[in-house]
């Protein structure tokens, strides 16, 4: 899974001709109008889309920059997006508007949400919707039973949410520095034990340090398909126990002796970089791609997964129930959709987040666009990738985070 | 003489409706919350779960005694560090080092740290004694022999020590420039002068004479770092252990919860923080009056020798360092602004870049408008409210003084995020939501009560006789406040307008809660970016959100030494 480093894609970086052309772009637009969508054409023109969307990444930052000005040739739409140090702000927005009566006119256009957030605003009817099925452009999506797209965290959809963006769980190394990466939990344990101090996780109330743990126990515990269910105390203290004996036997060979974590990924990823620990995490397959474009790792960084695959997420854009601004919003979330916009997400030289998409929806023009996209050495193919893990149900993770807290924190 | 109250009570409204209502309306909602009651979440009945959630945390103790150590040990050293650097000012204490040759400037020197945002403080200062950090990195491999960084827990420490030097770097210049300022309220060479003359030495002198008049002087600015020491959540973060982290993190943590249902222990976890300053600030001030009780007794002793103490020699070599350390803080994200890739164990980076610089260009102007706009609105508003407050007390008597004062400060004392909520939900309830000016009236929560802190204790030790000698020459109580105690106070008014402007640039919550996220600034884009840890990015952010305060400082500063000048021409 890991390959040697050539950084020739870099150099490539103007070898794609991204669909900046108007012409081609409205033709694709109008062409799947009905009625309908045209009364959203219509309503949305001249507004301004207040995308809330965490803001920690550059390359997100200007994707949806990117995103905005097209958005305004197309339709007339601007987009602002509202960076956020942590999606729960957009929760809690939209919450106190709730709280204070205001059901019309809020605040927060668009959403990028998934897992516990979502589940939130579901529960609490935040959300606008189902709206789904009336972007054209939702064609392109497989919307099948037990499709990735249509369950978040094992949650149905059920046409709340838009997916714009997948997530694969994966592990970040130095190459230089790690010459054999472990490829199972059992392994992991072993290097950790002959590299004392070197391994750590994001801190359990962060989601990443969550999804280490949610990504162990898939692999430890006896019957997966109990994790679908939602945890009850039985199942819970059953489905765990591997995990914790392993946990309690790796701790003393984590960075700090397990006894300080870092913040996030982010500063996971930093440590990497520094040097201070040689494994870290990420829920982007181009991540190690990524960090070393913008510098932030150095060019041995390489990414791999446990051989049993990882776990797999989808990114949503949603709309909550009170926007001020559902069409226009509804009109970015379709733009979301378009092959072309997912290739441009796709390219290592823009974001690197592989598509959403169905690839057997497209025409021949579309694929093409895909095949096309430059590959880098430090970006793994689908097939390194190996199987995508599902999502426990979200009480696992709530429960875990719990859980370990009452065993580790003292 | 019923007339003579209604300028008060007028003030008092306009006070209570602007600054106090806004509070204690958000604190009433948290503390609804805190017993259960939440109705956008369908929790419409009393109970007491929240607090049981709360206590059943693990680590909650830990905590609990992690908040409280690293609060009042930051608190102690940065005062006792700016009470002995004011001294060595006014050159009573001994020589200290480098920083003798910069004497002159030692004001000038000061306003970096005290400008720059407390996050940018602590990211410097994580880089700089991290095992894998800067000073590492200058000793290795050649001293070391380290090609990988250790496994040392020089940063997020678990008992909170690299957070407590984190604070004391970042308050120590607020408190030492507090110190000075109000130094010039006393007439310190004199009373050196006369005590030398009755036999005491100059340390001694300074510890049983200027200090007593010197502490009831900064009490409230001692107050606020306490506060803020016991709360901070930027450094926190950064620099302090995280399994379990400090009260307030613990807060954070709950009410950023992806479970909705996690704000009604956050909000109980808020209400405990509000009371555990409470508490503090109690304990801190009962502490002073013991000290100050000894110290009378060893004034009355009337020993005149002093012995050269270990707290001397520790005082001696803490404050360079730590001023060092802060220049030092700023100065490696400086770099790190520039910077491309700087690889462990290279001393300096290994490529450059102004990407980041230049991206700036096409994004920062309208961050840059809004924080200006919000900071120069509310830090002027913030000003104007405080000369009128103390005019009308000065005026009208100042029965109702204390009591107020207490209230003024309460969005000092209650952390942020337990009213923001309850806050926003009240804005919006008004039709007031996400508009610049909400955003201004905000920050003026925040800022006002900065404002009133720094002025109000030099305000009142304004030497009443030349008050006295003007109103004998027959001038009004206007040309008075306008032609003496502005200009007389022209060099206090300025600092705390700008300590205004600092607080308000530094505020993320309210910006981000109370704008609807519509009014970006500076810090709201810094924070946001904070957030992907990428040291060269923050860089670029945390100097531009320096230079805001660091112009108004400089600005304060230097003018009224210009008026000075011109006078003396």
């Amino acid at each position: 899974m890991m390959t040697l480093l050539n950084n020739s894609w870099a150099t490539q970086l103007s070898s794609i001709v991204l669909m900046t052309s108007l012409g081609f772009l409205s033709q694709m637009t109008h062409a799947t109008s009905t009625p309908q969508w045209q009364q959203t054409i219509d309503q949305g023109a001249g507004d301004t889309v207040y995308w809330h969307a965490w803001g920690g990444d550059v390359r997100t930052n200007d994707f949806i920059t990117w995103v905005g000005e097209q958005t305004e040739i197309l339709y007339d739409v601007k987009v602002k997006q509202v960076k956020l140090s942590s999606t729960s702000e957009a929760v809690t927005q939209v919450l106190a508007e709730k709280a204070a009566g205001q059901n019309t006119n809020g605040t927060v256009d668009m959403i990028w949400i998934n897992g516990a957030n979502f589940l939130a605003m579901k529960e609490q009817e935040l959300l606008h919707g189902p709206f789904v099925t009336d972007l054209p452009n939702s064609k392109y999506l497989n919307l099948g039973p037990n499709a990735p797209a249509t369950v978040d965290f094992t949650e149905a959809v059920a046409g709340l949410e838009v997916p714009w963006r997948l997530a694969r769980f994966v592990f970040i190394v130095d190459s230089k520095r790690v010459a054999q990466v472990p490829l199972s939990m059992a392994q992991m344990l072993t290097w950790a034990k002959a590299n004392p101090g070197r391994l750590t996780h994001p801190v359990v109330s962060n989601f990443m340090g969550t999804t280490f743990l949610k990504q162990a126990l898939i692999e430890l515990t006896p019957d997966v398909s109990l994790l679908q269910q939602p945890a009850t105390e039985q199942s819970f203290i059953a489905a765990t126990a591997p995990l914790w004996r392993w946990y309690d036997e790796i701790k003393p060979y984590l960075w700090r002796a397990g006894k300080n974590f870092p913040e996030n990924e982010s500063i996971q990823q930093q440590m990497l970089s520094d040097g201070a620990i040689d494994i870290a995490m990420a829920f982007d397959p181009a991540a190690a791609a990524a960090g070393i474009a913008s510098g932030l790792l150095p060019k041995s960084a390489r990414v791999f997964v446990p051989s049993q695959g990882s776990l797999g997420n989808v990114s949503f854009v949603a709309i909550p129930y009170n926007a001020s601004h559902r069409a226009a919003a509804k009109l970015v979330a379709n733009f979301l959709l378009q092959p072309e916009t997912q290739a441009r997400m796709q390219n290592i030289n823009v974001l690197g987040s592989f598509s959403v998409l169905d690839p057997t929806q497209f025409n021949e023009t579309q694929a093409q666009v895909f095949a096309d996209l430059p590959t880098s050495e430090a970006l793994p193919t689908l097939t390194e990738l190996g199987p995508t893990l599902l999502e426990p149900h979200a009480s696992w993770g709530e429960k875990l985070k719990q859980q370990w807290s009452q065993r580790y924190s003292q | 003489m019923l007339t003579s109250h209604w300028p008060k009570l007028l003030m008092l409204i306009a006070l209570g409706m602007s600054i106090l209502l806004p509070v204690v309306v958000g604190l009433g909602e948290a503390l609804r919350a805190a017993f259960g009651i939440l109705p956008a979440l369908g929790r419409h009945s009393f109970s007491v779960d929240a607090w049981q959630q709360l206590w059943q945390l693990p680590g909650l103790i830990s905590s609990l005694r992690l908040t409280l150590f690293s609060g009042f040990a930051a608190t102690i050293m940065a005062l006792a560090l700016a009470i002995f650097g004011s001294s060595w000012v006014y050159n009573i204490s001994p020589k200290l080092f480098f920083l003798d040759k910069l004497k002159p400037l030692m004001q000038f020197i000061m306003v970096p740290v005290l400008a720059a945002p407390h996050a940018a403080i602590a990211i410097g200062l994580a880089f700089l004694i991290a095992p894998s950090g800067w000073l590492a990195r200058w000793l290795s491999p050649w001293l070391t022999n380290w090609t990988l960084p250790p496994d040392w827990a020089t940063v997020q420490d678990l008992w909170g020590l690299s957070l407590t030097l984190g604070l004391v770097i970042k308050e120590l210049p607020f408190l030492w420039l507090v110190c000075l300022v109000a130094l010039k309220q006393i007439n310190v060479s004199k009373q050196m002068s006369l005590a030398q003359s009755m036999g005491y030495s100059h340390s001694l002198a300074w510890r049983k004479i200027i200090i007593p008049q010197l502490y009831p002087l900064i009490r409230l600015p001692v107050m606020v770092v306490l506060v803020y020491a016991l709360s901070t959540v930027d450094m926190a973060q950064i620099l302090g252990p995280n399994n379990p982290p400090t009260l307030a993190l613990v807060a954070l943590r709950l009410y950023t919860d992806a479970n909705v249902q996690m704000l009604l222990p956050a909000s109980a976890a808020a209400i405990s923080l509000a009371m555990l300053m409470v508490m503090s600030i109690l304990l801190w001030e009962m502490s002073v009056r013991g000290l100050m009780l000894v110290n009378k007794v060893s004034i009355r002793s009337g020993e005149r020798a002093s012995k050269w103490t270990l707290l001397g020699t520790i005082l001696t070599t803490a404050l360079p360092i730590s001023f060092l350390l802060g220049l030092l803080s700023l100065l490696v994200l400086a770099i790190w602004s520039i910077t491309w890739r700087w690889s462990f164990p290279e001393a300096w980076p290994t490529s450059w870049s102004f990407d980041y610089w230049l991206q700036l260009l096409t994004e920062w102007p309208l961050a840059l408008k809004h924080s200006l706009i919000t900071a120069l609105m509310s830090s002027g508003l913030a000003l104007m409210l405080t000369v009128i407050w103390l005019e009308v007390q000065d005026r009208f008597g100042g029965h109702v003084y204390r009591a107020t004062l207490w209230l003024i400060y309460l969005p000092l004392l209650v952390p942020q995020i337990a009213f923001l909520y309850g806050l926003k939900v009240s804005f919006l309830r008004l039709g007031l939501s996400g508009g610049i000016g909400t955003v201004i009236w905000a920050h003026l929560l925040f800022v006002f009560p900065y404002v009133m802190l720094s002025l109000v204790d030099s305000w009142r030790a304004l030497d009443q006789r030349y008050l006295s000698v003007a109103a004998s020459l027959g001038s009004s109580s206007w040309t008075c406040l306008w032609r003496i105690k502005l200009r007389l106070l022209l060099r206090p008014l300025l600092i705390a307008w700008a300590i205004g402007m600092a607080v308000s640039i530094s505020q993320y919550l309210p910006t981000l809660l109370i704008g609807a996220g519509r009014v970006e600034s500076l810090t709201t884009e810094a924070v946001s970016l904070a957030s992907g840890a990428d040291r060269r990015l923050v860089g670029v952010y945390g100097l531009l959100q320096a230079l805001v305060p660091l112009l108004a400082y400089s600005f304060a500063l230097l003018l009224p030494r210009w008026f000075a000048l011109k006078h003396m021409k």
